[in-house]
């Protein structure tokens, strides 16, 4: 029979028993809606964390480093690749910087920069880590709606202070488990206000120390001369533009830092960092070398491409994927799991296929026998309660799906309604993917081909002269 | 069921030729309608042989012998077995479906066999909204559909009153002579027997205890 012949004539017989097979499909549809909510809420959930991963911006930036302090952490031995000898390794400086961004899907690559250092507010001295960051930052989770604004421009003389940082300058630090102070409150005394940063600054030439900027006044002269060059303890007045509420433990790179400065007047500073001293032998003039560069990459997707480009330049790379490897694994793990209790539905519901099926064979035992004696095949028999099982698994399947959002719906919404009573932001952690829609089907699908394969073996053995004289 | 084998049929042999129109007759149990399960492939025996054409029926397979009743038999029954859930022309045009004819074609041959039979204007009921007689139609017009080279009647008037019966008998005898089917019909009524049938075979207990030809009574409607 052709398969037009065969759905048209199973649809019929699933009317002609509307009530049980009816029953029997909605079956199919909670067991496909069981397995729907839950491999959605898997989904969601990991949508969710890998969300808050790539606004963090960690996800799409690859770390470059020289490649000595690579091999420093081992990573060389890992990787299996041949290291250059540090002698031919490349510096990692202005022109590197420049041929690293040029590279294919990289969108930009900036200069770490952190150092320590002091800031004063109200005549009391902070000691604590200052980094840098770049305009794109902008668009940053952290930054995006905190209290005051971002940087005026990358060159402005404004500071963006980490939440406990803001604590400690107002003196508000909390006791252990304490109630934390709000952003807010933080933010309205200290917007606006003025800090000095001192610190100190890697002069090019060990004498004269440079020549005092206008925005640097001051400059002491206890110059700790170098080989090449000489230290001189310098300050800067910074404005107070934002409070950022981040959690400076669970960040990496850039943003592990409880003060942020705008990358160009970060630059200008020529802070003396670590990586001198080390470089200082190689460092050609008064070129930057680099301790580090983050670089951006378009699409998360393309970081291996772009890690590995910059490898063949020879530099030490790490990137956040590395590390976010278990995360995923975890998922695949919760996944698997909720798939098979999902799945337990559906496997119940293909054992009342079996029995409807099987009663449909003693129901119809006539029908199969008038059929067969007309001119149909085992194989006809056979494929007809195949159609019933098939077309039982389609429609339960699109229904269940159906009921499967529906439920992430009502359980997602409720969810929003709890989260906006404890004033916490909704979240959206339930995701039907449309090949979740399609898997689903087809799972449905197959599940009751599978459960219609007993039913129809049995109905295409049937015996045609005994069915006849069934009454 | 059990153990004890019971011979339905026991060395019968039996030729037909085609065109002809033979009555299996004999009392319930004789064993006449198994002969009439073997000629329509719905059976198959365990020692011997059915030899319809050149096929051997006992040779063939089972998806075979699907094939031949499909292509080669039509059969119509005593309590007509039209598939209830269907209308008419649905039951007709089903052996078309499993012959796997375009939708097309298949809706104009139900109507050309329902136009033969004389129920064009039922073609969309169910059959249990027609009497006996009606359905019984039907079910001659399904054997006929596949155009079959033999028609199988159980019992064919077995369900209706008398005047029905001599209506189906008469197109059953209509097709014997101007489609040329070969027509096998087993009746317990030897009235009916000696008024169409051109034959007549006898069994008892599985036997076939006499053939005899016979100058049916009505034939050339000059009775």
């Amino acid at each position: 029979m052709k398969i037009p012949d065969l759905t048209e004539l199973a649809l019929r017989n699933l009317r002609e028993s509307l009530l049980r097979n009816s029953l029997t499909t909605i079956g199919i549809s909670v067991g496909v809606a069981s397995l729907v909510a839950m491999l959605s809420l898997g989904i969601g959930l990991q949508q969710l964390a890998s969300r808050r991963l790539v606004k963090s911006g960690l996800f799409d930036t690859v770390m470059v480093t020289s490649h000595r302090d690579m091999r420093a952490m081992g990573r060389e031995r890992d990787e299996g690749r041949s290291v250059p000898n540090p002698g031919e390794s490349r510096l990692l400086d202005e022109p590197a910087r420049v041929e690293i961004e040029h590279l294919p899907n990289v969108v930009e690559a900036y200069p770490d920069i952190r150092f320590s250092t002091e800031l004063r507010y109200e005549d009391t001295p902070h000691l604590t880590m200052v980094s840098a960051l770049p305009e794109s930052a902008k668009s940053n989770d952290a930054f995006e709606g905190m209290p005051g604004s971002f940087f005026s421009s990358d060159t402005a003389p404004e500071v963006i202070l980490q939440r406990t940082f803001a604590e400690e300058l107002l003196g508000k630090t909390p006791p252990r488990g304490g109630e934390e102070p709000n952003v807010a409150d933080l933010a309205k005394p200290l917007l606006g206000k003025e800090l000095t940063l001192r610190y100190a600054q890697r002069a090019t030439s060990p004498t004269p120390p440079s020549p005092p900027r206008a925005d640097a006044p001051s400059s002491s002269d206890s110059n700790l001369a170098g080989a090449a060059y000489s230290v001189v303890s310098r300050e800067q007045k910074v404005k107070v533009v934002g409070i950022a509420d981040l959690d400076p433990e669970s960040m990496r790179g850039p943003t592990r830092a409880r003060v942020f400065l705008p990358l160009k007047l970060a630059e200008s500073l020529h802070v003396m960092q670590l990586t001198d001293l080390r470089e200082i032998s190689r460092a050609a003039s008064d070129q930057p070398v680099y301790s580090s560069i983050s670089v951006r990459v378009k699409n998360p997707a393309r970081i291996q491409i772009v890690e590995d480009a910059i490898k063949k330049m020879g530099f030490g790379t790490f990137s956040i994927l590395d590390a976010t490897r278990s995360l995923r694994q975890f998922f695949a793990v919760l996944d698997l799991f909720l798939g098979i209790f999902g799945s337990l539905a559906l496997a119940v519901a293909s054992i009342g296929i079996v029995n409807t099926l099987v009663m449909a064979i003693l129901e119809r035992r006539r029908e199969i026998g008038i059929m067969k004696a007309i001119g149909a095949s085992d194989g006809d028999v056979k494929k007809l309660f195949f159609a019933e099982a098939g077309a039982m698994g389609i429609l339960g399947g699109i229904v269940g799906v159906a009921l499967g959002w529906s439920i992430g719906q009502v359980i997602n919404l409720g969810t929003n309604v709890y989260l906006k009573r404890q004033s916490l932001p909704p979240e959206h952690f339930w995701a039907v993917p449309w090949w979740l829609v399609a898997t689903a089907i087809g799972f449905a699908f197959i599940v009751s081909l599978v459960s219609g394969l007993y039913p129809a073996g049995r109905a295409a053995r049937l015996d045609p002269v005994q069915a006849l004289r069934y009454e | 069921m059990g153990e004890t084998v019971i011979r339905a049929v026991d060395g019968v042999s039996l030729q037909v030729r085609a065109g002809e129109f033979v009555a299996l007759l004999g009392s319930s149990g004789s064993g006449k309608s198994s002969v009439l399960n073997l000629i329509a492939g719905l059976d198959r025996p365990t020692s011997g042989n059915v030899v319809v054409g050149d096929r051997d029926l006992a040779k063939l397979t089972r998806e075979e012998l699907a094939k031949y009743r499909l292509r080669v038999v039509g059969m119509v029954f005593q309590s007509f077995n039209l598939i209830a859930s269907m209308t008419l022309a649905e039951n007709v045009e089903l052996p078309l479906r499993f012959a796997e004819v375009d939708r097309g074609q298949r809706q104009n041959q139900a109507r050309e066999a329902l136009e033969r039979v004389g129920l064009r204007a039922r073609m969309d009921h169910r059959p249990s909204e027609l009497s006996g007689g009606e359905q019984q139609r039907a079910a001659l017009a399904r054997a006929l559909i596949n155009r079959p080279q033999l028609l199988l009647a159980d019992e064919p008037t077995g369900n209706l009153d008398s005047h029905t019966g001599t209506e189906i008998m008469e197109m059953v005898r209509q097709f014997n002579r101007e489609l040329g089917m070969t027509v096998v019909m087993v009746t317990h009524e030897r009235a009916l027997a000696e008024r169409y049938a051109q034959r007549m075979v006898f069994l008892a207990d599985g036997k076939l205890i006499d053939d005899r030809p016979n100058t049916p009574t009505l034939d050339g409607g000059r009775f």
